[in-house]
Order: structure tokens, then C-alpha cells, then sequence
């Protein structure tokens, strides 16, 4: 471990800096500039500040060093997923173009809160410091609050808004209720360091420290819509302007796994026994109701919304196993899973309109005579949710479940592959709509803009890449996860 | 175990996947040409996989054609192709076939053609994918990947039902093979624990050594998924529904190629990597596949659709290979290896006269119709000898199959072999009761009088057809001299294995 002088550590934090920059600089812009015109601008200005935050990231690949008297490190795995939902607020930005002029959204703060958002997903997976975790789910969480309701004049929006900031203040109180009390019994905020103190035996394992633990689980669960702090999640992510469902279910997830995984894998995993088992239960809990609710979903985003709540539970499967080298499958599956779930939320966002947003199941009946190719990529999309090989979902699965198999879960394993059967019948109706049945009325003209193209082409691209060559992706992964050695 | 320079079995797998790509860059308006752009590259596909047959080393045991790649080292994961006789002759098989649907679907597809034979193509490669693949993981892929493409031809081009059939095929293959993937992964945890080698390699997985108990689990689970593709009772449910609804090249397809990757599943995975356990379950299986003849051949003579009635008739003959193959001897094995053959010549061509019969009156019903054979009468030529060949007339390729299984059944356990008899002259029943019906007698229905005899495409078919029922009935050496050597090694290497882990326990062939 490096100490090094304040003003040299920002060199490390760049792409943070980068972030805040591009959207201080978007805020003041569209304060200054009339509203109507601003939307382009914006939108590029956000695409170049990811894009250069992405290139940042990637250049401190394999450095493994601590900042700011360890409030901040530098490693592999906050790389990862920094890099992660840098690739995700591209492409949702791609996506939100034309979306945000087409529901007439405040374009300046739209942008601005998810570069916000983004920056808080980037300190939250790069802290071993409970505090500066803290922090950084605390940036996210009120730009994405703020984000929820930014579809004005819509009910839905407000509510869904409404909704995520009453019971997120309530997750976010039982988290920092779960670091008080990990504090109070072990007076270190320092992840590694609780390790070591907790394994050193001079530490006694108290009901208040376990109780921290639980209420860590309950905070992280909220944000990884988790069973049972699931509720807020269909609502918000019907409600929500779709470009940020999306931005939620894979951004948002992600960064609160990643936060998960670092304080779990390190600060409690010599709990191992204590939580793996609860672990266990919200997994499954989560895998089965995410999926039997999405069964009766007849709205595309509801569905993928309970979708959503399923993959959080296979991944949970992996969590719950708890084995170290192998929770590189966890970093896999969060990638593909991005990637398959913003394809699926830009084909719904391509086949909306203001007047309607088309978003019932029947708005999908005979797209593949109307719309081929639109019909084709959301097939590949949802056989890759369903985990039908050659795709990357497939991928994502079989490593989870590996996992379970390996450390002798077989019934944890059981219970995942049965859900993924009973996931594959509601994926498949939508293919089953879009195939098998004559249109239904008319869906309207589409705004066939090349950004959704490129969005498209992009994760279909991911899709089969690491579906069929995994391997440099996996490895990666497990270099990320090295840090828990 | 000689690798060949020219990946000829990768170069067979991935054409079909390749023409599906340029078929889709094709004109929408210009159905004409895709058809003839896929059968071109159909039957250059089956002439390509003609060498496999003729350079094939018969005096081998093992796996020929070999290619091996890496292509995830750290898992184990490997790009390893090879066949031996059993996968030799069904890749021939699929690729015939596969010909004969492009022809046989001509005129009976008109709506999204493109699409239609892109996923025949598509299903075609995933078909000869998990034929060759000697990789647990490459094998899975190619296993689950059939499933796409057959959903969408039930769903998309088949009958009234087709919804109902494609979800309820989807579904029930589905369960079976997800459980079937966790045994491929914990026999992969066992065997890296075992011998510190962690591969899929199916090769190196033969020389597992698992205990009995942990046998039983994973047969159990490769058990289960390859019975449901099979199907045996009771897992057959799903197969008359999808039968029924398909379009007539699915059904072809169906029953030719997809049902043969359940016993084929058996014979390559399940039973020699689970000894014990298969032989444990040897009398579980054997009963089961009694019941689906006997059941498949009471349901036959019951049904009222044609199409209904060739669709039980497969859970029937299936029984009869699963019997073959499970009798653990010599005549058995090899008679359920040529009846998975038989079975694909000779349902795909009963489906492939329904077909034709449904394409010039629209139902499939056995009432309305009657007296065929006066106004069809070359079809009725054609309908006569492939009904033979299903209840296995000596002359034609059935009888061969057939009586072996027979022979090899009641050389394991006389009762078997007396219940199975007694199905084959209930498949002389119902088959014969169902033509008899259909083209002989009296012409009852006005509609039926103006009926047109077949075409020449359709003669070309039929041909193809009865050709090869003859010539696998009369000529059955040129294709048992290709299993022979393969179907030795394998009852030899069975032998051992049981011997080995189990020295003083009997071995119970003769």
C-alpha cells in the first residue's frame, strides 16, 4: 500500500473528475442557454465526458494503491465496475437522445443528474472506507430520485419518483444504521480492517454486530431489488422514463452489488456462515417470486422490471456460495446482464411514442412481420435473459451455477435452473407476440434514429461475443476479484 | 484418433449456419431464389458429408475426424469435435433429410420463407453440432440451441395449436436439460477433484471413476433430459401435440433427427459415463420403454388424425430402441442404433405422405377420407411400401432393426422380449387399419374425387425414400459394417469399467 500526498492523488481520480466536471458544465450551460435547443449538446457533451472517464479508467488497469488516508482505493475491482457503468451511462445516454426530446424532459438536468448518478456509482465501488461508500450510494441515489420524475405531467412519474425517495430513505437509514453499529462494536470503518480485526481474537462477535450485518443486507438489498425489499422496484421502473429504468436496472445494480460484494468479501466474510445462509434465502425468494410475478405482467416493463428482480437472485446465488476466486462469475453475469437488459430497454423505448409508449404485450403482436430486424434483435435479447446458448446470458448462468456446484449447493442449484424455465416461458411469450400473431391495430411510424442502431448493434455484438468467446471477459473478471485474496 | 488436416466435421456443422446468414442478405420478393439458393446448398451440404461415410475407418472403435481446439483452457472448455459409427450415420441421416424438407416444404410455405428456412438451416446446424461434440459444454450449446429454431417452425408455420405445442416442446425439452447441465457441472467438479484435471472433455470423462451413489444422481438427471427428447413414457406428452401442429418438414425433422438426440444422448453420454447406474436402471428403463410401445401402439389404433397417429407410433418404435439399447448385448445395441436410422427414413417419410395428402385436402383426418388409391394411385404405391417398412416387413430396412432389438431382448430377459413382440403386431395393426382406411375401399367423399396424383418433386422425394428402405433392407451390411467395430469398443469398454470398479460382482451379459 502506497500513501501518497492529497494533490498527487488526484491524478487517480481523473475520471471522477472528469464526471463532475461534464456535469457542472452541463448544469451552468443550461442555465445559461434557452432550454429547447440545449438537448444535443448536452447529450454529446455527457457521451464525450463518459467516454474520456472510460478511457481514464481503463488506463489505471492494475494499479492497487490507497488515496486520501484510505478513504479511496484504487483496484482492479473498482475498476471493473467503474468501467461497467461507464459503458452503461454511454449507452444509455446513445439511447436517451431521442428519447428525451421525444417526451419533451428537461434535457440540461436530465444529463447532468446521470453524469451525477454515474459519479456516485464510481465512489461507491471504489472505497474501502464505509463512509465514502456511504457517500457515493448517497450521489446516486438522489440524482437517480430526482431522475425517476423527470417525465412532467405524468402521474406515474411523480409517484414512481416519490416512491424510490420515501422507502430509498428508509434503506439508506438502515444502512447507515448497519455501519453505526458495525462501528460501534469494532470502532474501524475501514473494510480490510474490520478483516483483520475480526480475525485477530481479540474481537467477540455481539448481537450488535450482527444486527449491523443484517441491516447491511436489508440497505444493499434495497438497492439490488432484492426479495423482500423488492416492492418499490415495479412500480418505479414502470413509472420512471424508460431510459432510466434502464439506467437503473443495470447501473444502479450493478454499483450496489459492487459495493455489496467489496464490504461482504472482505470486512464480514470470516461471517461466512452467519450470512451465506440468509444469503440463501433471499435468493431463492428472489429468483422464484421475481419470476412467477413476471409470469402475469402484461407490460413490457413491468415484466422486465420483475425480470430484473430474478437475475438480482441468480446472481445472489453466486453471493450466497461465497467463494471468493469464483465471485468473478458475479462481475460476469452483472456485465452480460447489463448489456442483454439495455437491449431489451431500447427496443421498448424504439417502439414508444409520447402519445403512447406501447408498452403492453400486445403492442408486440406481429412485430416480426411489421419490423424484422426490430422483432429479431429483441428475440436475441430475451433468448439471452432466458439463458439459451450461444448467447451471454447462457454464459452468465452456467458460471453462477457453476459456483453452486462446486461449493455443493445443489439444491440452491436446483432451485435456479427450475426458475430459469419458468423464466423462459414469459421471455418467450413476447417472442411468442411478436412472432406467432397477426398485428394488433398500429404501433405508429418509429422513430428509427441510428442512435438506437448503434445501442442495438452494440449489445447484440456484446451479446454473442461473450456468449461464444467468454474467456477474456471472465478473465478479467477474476483479476478484478484478486483483491479479496 | 488421427486429427484430419481439413476440418471436414466443423466445415459440415458450420455451412448451414453460414447459408442462414446469406439467406437473410437475399431479396424478401424473390422467394424463388431462396428456395433454390437453400436446396443447392442442402444437397452440397449432404454430398459434403458423404466422405465421412465413405472414408470412415470401420476398424476402429474410437472417435474419427477429430478436432480439437481450445477454447477456454482455464475451464477446461474445449472446441472438440469427432464421430464414430453411431454419429457418423445420423449426421448422414440429417443431412438427407434435411434435403428432402427444403423439397418437401416448396409449395406449402408461402409466408416468411426467408425466415422459414433460415431456421431450418440454423436447426440443422445445432442438430450435427451436438452430434459431433465431444465437449460437455460445446454439446450443451448445440443441445439447447435446437431448441430455437424448432420453436419457432412449430410456432411459427404450424397448425391451429401451434402456440400451445411450441411453448409446451420449448418448456418440457427446457426442464429436462437445465438439470441435465448441473450434472455436466458437478461430474466436471468431481472428475477436477478426482484426478486434478478440471475438463468437459467427454473423452477424458469416460475414465471417470464415480461412486455408485453420485452414478445414481447424475444418470438420473442426463436420464431425464434425454427421456423427455426421446420420449419415453411418460414423458411423451409434449411429442403428439408438437407432432400434430408442426409444419410437415418439422415434423419430418422431428421425428427423423430431433428424437434420435434422445437416444443417441443415451447411447454417447449417459450410459458410459454412468456405468453402474445405467445398469442399475436397466430394468426401470427397459419396463418404461415396454410400456411406451405397447401404450404408443393402443393410443395408434385409438387416433383419428393421421398425423396424431404417426406421432404415437414414434413413442412406440423409440421404445423399441431404447429396449435395444439398454439389453446390453451385441444384437440389441446394434439393432437400436440401425432403428434409429430406420425410424428416421420411415416416419419421416409417413409424414412426409401426410403431408402431401393434407397440402391437396387440408385435414389429416383418417374419416374423410377413403378409396386414395383410385384416384392416387402412385401415391398409394409409395404410402404402401413406407407403411411396410414401419411394421418392419422383411425386405425393407424395419425388419432388420426390428429383429434385432427383438433377438438382443430376449436373449437379456425373455419377457421383454415376449411384451415387445406382441407390439409389433400391434404396429401391424393400427398401421394397416389406418391405410386401409385411407386408400382402400370406396371413395366416400365427393372432394376427394378431384384429387391430383403427386408431382414429379414429390416423386423425387418418395424415391429417396424407398430407395434407401430397400437398400438398408437389402444391403444391410454396408451400414452395420460401420457400427460393428464402434458398437463392440462400446460394450467392451462398458464391460470394463464394471469389472473394474466392482471385481467380484457378476457381469451380466453374455
Amino acid at each position: 500500500m502506497v500513501v501518497m500526498k492529497p494533490e498527487l492523488a488526484f491524478g487517480w481520480i481523473m475520471p471522477e473528475i472528469v464526471i463532475t466536471l461534464s456535469a457542472v458544465f452541463i448544469l451552468l450551460l443550461s442555465a445559461f442557454r434557452r432550454k429547447n435547443d440545449i438537448g444535443r449538446l448536452a447529450g454529446g457533451l455527457s457521451l464525450i465526458g463518459a467516454g474520456l472517464a472510460l478511457f481514464l479508467t481503463c488506463r489505471l488497469w492494475n494499479s492497487d494503491i490507497d488515496i486520501f488516508n484510505g478513504l479511496y482505493t484504487i483496484d482492479n475491482f473498482g475498476i471493473f465496475f467503474k468501467a461497467l457503468a461507464l459503458v452503461i451511462s454511454l449507452l444509455v445516454t446513445l439511447l436517451s437522445l431521442r428519447y428525451v426530446e421525444r417526451e419533451e424532459m428537461i434535457k440540461g438536468e436530465y444529463y447532468a443528474l446521470m453524469l451525477f448518478g454515474i459519479l456516485g456509482m464510481m465512489i461507491m465501488v471504489s472505497s474501502n472506507h464505509f463512509v465514502t461508500i456511504f457517500i457515493g450510494l448517497e450521489v446516486m441515489s438522489i440524482a437517480i430520485y430526482v431522475l425517476c420524475g423527470l417525465l412532467i405531467g405524468n402521474p406515474r412519474s411523480a409517484e414512481a419518483s416519490l416512491k424510490y425517495f420515501l422507502l430509498g430513505a428508509f434503506a439508506t437509514a438502515f444502512l447507515l444504521y448497519g455501519i453505526a453499529l458495525i462501528y460501534g462494536t469494532t470502532g474501524i470503518l475501514d473494510v480490510r480492517e474490520i478483516a483483520r480485526y475480526v480475525t485477530s481474537g481479540n474481537f467477540l462477535i455481539t448481537p450488535a454486530f450482527m444486527a449491523g450485518m443484517a441491516l447491511l443486507i436489508v440497505g444493499f438489498g434495497f438497492k439490488t431489488a432484492s426479495v423482500p425489499f423488492h416492492m418499490w422496484t415495479p412500480d418505479v421502473y414502470e413509472g420512471a422514463p424508460t431510459s432510466i429504468t434502464a439506467y437503473m436496472a443495470t447501473g444502479v445494480k450493478a454499483a450496489a452489488f459492487g459495493a455489496f460484494l467489496r464490504v461482504f468479501y472482505t470486512a464480514l466474510y470470516p461471517f461466512l456462515t452467519e450470512w451465506s445462509g440468509l444469503l440463501w434465502i433471499i435468493a431463492v425468494l428472489t429468483m422464484t417470486l421475481g419470476n412467477i410475478t413476471a409470469l402475469m405482467q402484461n407490460d413490457i416493463k413491468r415484466m422486465l422490471a420483475y425480470s430484473s428482480i430474478a437475475h438480482a437472485g441468480y446472481i445472489l446465488i453466486a453471493f450466497a456460495v461465497g467463494d471468493r476466486v469464483f465471485s468473478a462469475s458475479i462481475l460476469f453475469y452483472l456485465l452480460v446482464y447489463s448489456f442483454m437488459n439495455i437491449g431489451a430497454f431500447a427496443v421498448v423505448i424504439l417502439l414508444g411514442r409520447k402519445e403512447a409508449p406501447n408498452t403492453g404485450i400486445e403492442s408486440y403482436a406481429g412485430l416480426a412481420t411489421r419490423h424484422p430486424m426490430i422483432a429479431l434483435a429483441m428475440s436475441v435479447f430475451l433468448l439471452s435473459l432466458a439463458g439459451v446458448p450461444p448467447l451471454a446470458g447462457f454464459m452468465g448462468k452456467f458460471y453462477v451455477l457453476s459456483d453452486a456446484i462446486k461449493a455443493g449447493y445443489y439444491g440452491l442449484a436446483v432451485i435456479g435452473v427450475l426458475n430459469s424455465v419458468v423464466a423462459a416461458y414469459y421471455y418467450l411469450r413476447v417472442i411468442m407476440y411478436m412472432y406467432f400473431k397477426e398485428p394488433e391495430g398500429e404501433i405508429g411510424r418509429l422513430d428509427l434514429s441510428p442512435a438506437y442502431a448503434v445501442v442495438i448493434g452494440i449489445s447484440i455484438w456484446a451479446l454473442f461475443h461473450m456468449g461464444i468467446f467468454p474467456r477474456s471477459f471472465l478473465l478479467i473478471a477474476r483479476e478484478s476479484v484478486n483483491i479479496f485474496m | 484418433m488421427d486429427m484430419v488436416l481439413f476440418p471436414l466435421l466443423s466445415t459440415i456443422i458450420f455451412l448451414p449456419l453460414a447459408v442462414a446468414l446469406v439467406l437473410i442478405l437475399l431479396p424478401r420478393k424473390n422467394p424463388l431464389l431462396i428456395k433454390v439458393f437453400t436446396l443447392v446448398w442442402t444437397i452440397l451440404e449432404f454430398g459434403l458429408s458423404l466422405p465421412l461415410f465413405f472414408q470412415f475407418n470401420e476398424k476402429t472403435a474410437g472417435m474419427q475426424f477429430m478436432e480439437n481446439l481450445d477454447w477456454f483452457p482455464e475451464y477446461g472448455i474445449g472446441y472438440v469435435l469427432g464421430a464414430d459409427g453411431i454419429s457418423m450415420l445420423l449426421v448422414l441421416l440429417t443431412t438427407f433429410l434435411t434435403v428432402l424438407c427444403v423439397l418437401c416444404s416448396w409449395n406449402s410455405i408461402t409466408d416468411k420463407v426467408k425466415e422459414y428456412y433460415a431456421s431450418f438451416l440454423l436447426l440443422e446446424t445445432a442438430m450435427l453440432g451436438a452430434l459431433c461434440a465431444l465437449d460437455l459444454v460445446l454439446f450443451y450449446i448445440f443441445w439447447e440451441l435446437m431448441l430455437v429454431p424448432m420453436y419457432l417452425l412449430i410456432g411459427v408455420w404450424g397448425g391451429p395449436r401451434r402456440i400451445y405445442a411450441a411453448i409446451k416442446f420449448f418448456l418440457f425439452t427446457m426442464v429436462g436439460s437445465v438439470l441435465m447441465l448441473l450434472a455436466i457441472m458437478a461430474l466436471y467438479f468431481h472428475f477436477g477433484r478426482d484426478t486434478g484435471l478440471y475438463t468437459f472433455n467427454l473423452l477424458d470423462l469416460y475414465k471417470a471413476n464415480i461412486p455408485v451413489m453420485k452414478q445414481y444422481w447424475l444418470f438420473a438427471a442426463f436420464a431425464v433430459s434425454f427421456a423427455i427428447k426421446v420420449p419415453m413414457f411418460p414423458f411423451h406428452t409434449w411429442l403428439p401435440d408438437a407432432h400434430t401442429e408442426a409444419p410437415t418438414a418439422g415434423s419430418v425433422i422431428l421425428a427423423g433427427v430431433l428424437l434420435k438426440m434422445g437416444t443417441y444422448g443415451f447411447l454417447r453420454f449417459a450410459i458410459p459415463l454412468f456405468p453402474q447406474a445405467a445398469l442399475a436402471a436397466t430394468p426401470l428403463i427397459s419396463i418404461l420403454a415396454l410400456v411406451g410401445i405397447i401404450y404408443g401402439a393402443v393410443m395408434c389404433i385409438m387416433q383419428t388424425d393421421m398425423k396424431r397417429l404417426i406421432a404415437y407410433s414414434s413413442v412406440s418404435h423409440l421404445g423399441y430402441v431404447m429396449l435395444g439399447i439398454f439389453a446390453f448385448n451385441m444384437q440389441g445395441l446394434e439393432g437400436g442404433i440401425y432403428q434409429m436410422l430406420n425410424h428416421g427414413i420411415s416416419t419421416g417419410g409417413l409424414f412426409l405422405v401426410v403431408g402431401m395428402i393434407y397440402e391437396r385436402r387440408h385435414t389429416r383426418m383418417i374419416a374423410d377420407f377413403g378409396g386414395l388409391s383410385k384416384v392416387m394411385p402412385r401415391l398409394a404405391v409409395f404410402f404402401m411400401i413406407i407403411t411396410l417398412s414401419s411394421i418392419a416387413l422383411p425386405g425393407t430396412n424395419g425388419f432388420v432393426g426390428e429383429f434385432l432389438i427383438l433377438l438382443g431382448a430376449f436373449r437379456s430377459n425373455i419377457s421383454y422380449g415376449v411384451l415387445a413382440a406382441t407390439g409389433v403386431i400391434l404396429g401391424a395393426v393400427y398401421m394397416l387399419w389406418m391405410f386401409q382406411r385411407v386408400m382402400f375401399g370406396q371413395i366416400t367423399k365427393e372432394e376427394n374425387r378431384g384429387l391430383k396424383d403427386i408431382t414429379k418433386r414429390e416423386t423425387v422425394i418418395l424415391c429417396a425414400i424407398v430407395f434407401f428402405i430397400f437398400f438398408m433392407g437389402l444391403y444391410s451390411q454396408a451400414f452395420f459394417r460401420k457400427i460393428d467395430a464402434t458398437a463392440a469398443g462400446y460394450l467392451q469398454n462398458m464391460q470394463t469399467k464394471i469389472a473394474s470398479s466392482n471385481p467380484a460382482g457378476p457381469v451380466p451379459w453374455r
